[in-house]
């Protein structure tokens, strides 16, 4: 009966939203803000000649906006205490302005053997399927450096050193852990459409495979292409 | 290692090709023509950046009267193209005054408030806590009139005792949208699957509905970019006699396109 009730009482304010939104203040400010049409004396004069010009319609083409980044992007992957692997990933960047964009990574790689693995010779402290380890971040980003690159006296390629910082989360080890994730990298622009990365990233999350919780960094690079859609 | 230096090397091989695509073409100006507007410099000049910000070089002024090629538009900048197949980018401002064939100005968004027309959509990134963990969410929202927006939002909830996924539609209701720090209220309803941590005893995996409530706030910093936070109290109704309720908490960014 409770649910019931709520379902209903958010009915009514959805309507009650609704309704609000249709009061048109807004119109109101834009037609406060209208000059007042001139409105001539003798009103309208009949015309002698009518005008025969067929008027012409200029079509614009739309521009196109072309904000968006994807890419894919290999590299290494250092899990804290299982050693470094390569890692592939694939990446969604939107340019927000010319200092800032928003972007969404997401990366795969399988971890390898603990030195205690190692060394006791059988024990395995994870199953295989509890060795892949997949990330998802979402990060804000900021262009810290434009820049060019002259690689001729007749050529030379747009820049920029970038910082990245964001939120996202690592499933591993049977279990996803919120991770906190902070980057560098370099984006060099090879024409309108085609751009190279290199990244450093540093994801932090918390794991308790040995019973304590404990923080680990975990340092990744990556080279990837992009294209600018 | 090995497959990392394989897929590099065609990393390389593909961002050559690009190279070699982009090193042709002359007299673009002419044979582009009519697939791109054409603008007439109005302004006493166009100034031309190397790239796509306001540090990068100004290498060549167009003066008024010219006419130029818009080859596409990135942020606030277009790469344009002039009658001598020289490129370059001008910014927005610049653009501003430039004119059509049909001798009107080039028609671009008002900058002194969030145009809902043209960007009807904003999507945001925010990070929090919900019910004591954390919580990831990315949200899309459409707005239906400048005050009244439907929002789609997943979220992924990671706690001590539970993980979830939570997916919700809901309504946002911003009574003053023109302020630059403007408030909100918002309703929802939506699914979130719980997925209990695995300890002696296991309890299932379980989907409930849930509804919830909530009020936040915009801040408008650029007229593309703001910063939002937002409160919501939901509740999971449940199989039980009993419904259960979650506070959430979350700050983040968004941007409209």
């Amino acid at each position: 009966m409770e649910s019931r009730l709520r379902v209903l009482l958010l009915i009514v304010c959805a309507l009650a939203l609704g309704g609000c939104s249709m009061w048109p203040f807004h119109k109101k400010q834009r037609a406060e803000e209208l000059p007042v049409e001139a409105t001539s004396a003798e009103g309208t004069a009949p015309s002698v000649v009518e005008p025969q010009v067929a008027r012409r319609t200029v079509k614009t083409p739309k521009i196109k906006n072309s904000n968006f980044e994807i890419g894919p992007y290999i590299g290494t992957y250092s899990a804290e205490d299982f050693g470094v692997n390569p890692v592939l990933g694939a990446r969604l960047v939107y340019h927000i302005s010319e200092d800032f964009f928003a972007q969404g990574l997401i990366g795969r790689t399988t971890v390898g053997l603990t030195s205690y693995e190692r060394l006791s010779g059988g024990a395995q402290l994870l199953t295989d399927s509890q060795r892949k380890l997949t990330y998802y971040s979402l990060d804000f980003g900021y262009n810290l450096l434009p820049g060019e690159v002259f690689v001729s006296p007749r050529r030379a390629f747009n820049s920029a050193l970038y910082v990245t910082g964001g939120v996202g989360a690592t499933h591993f080890a049977g279990d996803n852990r919120f991770t906190v994730a902070i980057g560098a990298g370099y984006r060099l622009l090879l024409n309108d459409w085609l751009a190279a990365h290199f990244d450093v990233r540093d994801s932090i999350f918390d794991e308790n495979l040995l019973g304590t919780n404990k923080t680990t960094h975990n340092l990744e690079t990556g080279l990837g292409v992009t294209v600018f859609f | 290692m090995r497959t990392v230096l394989k897929l590099a090397s065609l990393l390389i091989l593909a961002t050559a090709a690009g190279l070699a695509h982009s090193a042709d073409g002359a007299r673009q100006f002419d044979r582009d023509a009519g697939r791109y507007v054409d603008v007439a410099v109005a302004d006493p000049y166009l100034e031309l950046h190397t790239g796509a910000g306001a540090s990068y070089p100004v290498f060549r002024v167009i003066p008024r009267g010219e006419h130029i090629e818009i080859l596409f538009r990135r942020t606030d900048w277009f790469k344009v193209r002039d009658d001598h197949d020289r490129e370059g980018w001008a910014h927005r401002d610049n653009m501003q005054e430039t004119l059509l064939a049909s001798g009107e100005k080039l028609p671009l968004e008002d900058l002194s408030h969030r145009d809902f027309d043209i960007w009807p959509w904003e999507s945001g990134v925010q990070s929090g806590n919900f019910g004591g963990g954390n919580v990831n969410s990315i949200y899309v929202g459409y707005s239906l009139n400048p005050n009244l927006a439907t929002e789609l939002g997943v979220s992924q909830t990671l706690g001590r005792s539970a993980n979830g996924v939570l997916a919700v539609l809901g309504l946002t209701h911003s009574p003053r949208p023109d302020w630059r720090l403007a408030p909100f209220v918002q309703l929802g309803s939506g699914v979130i699957r719980i997925q209990p941590k695995a300890t002696i005893i296991s309890p299932p995996e379980r989907t409930e509905q849930v509804a919830y409530y909530g009020a936040g706030v915009k801040w408008y910093l650029s007229r593309r970019f703001i910063l939002r936070a937002d409160y919501r109290s939901y509740v999971l109704f449940t199989r039980r006699d009993t419904n259960e309720d979650r506070n959430e908490w979350k700050a983040g960014f968004a941007f409209f396109f």
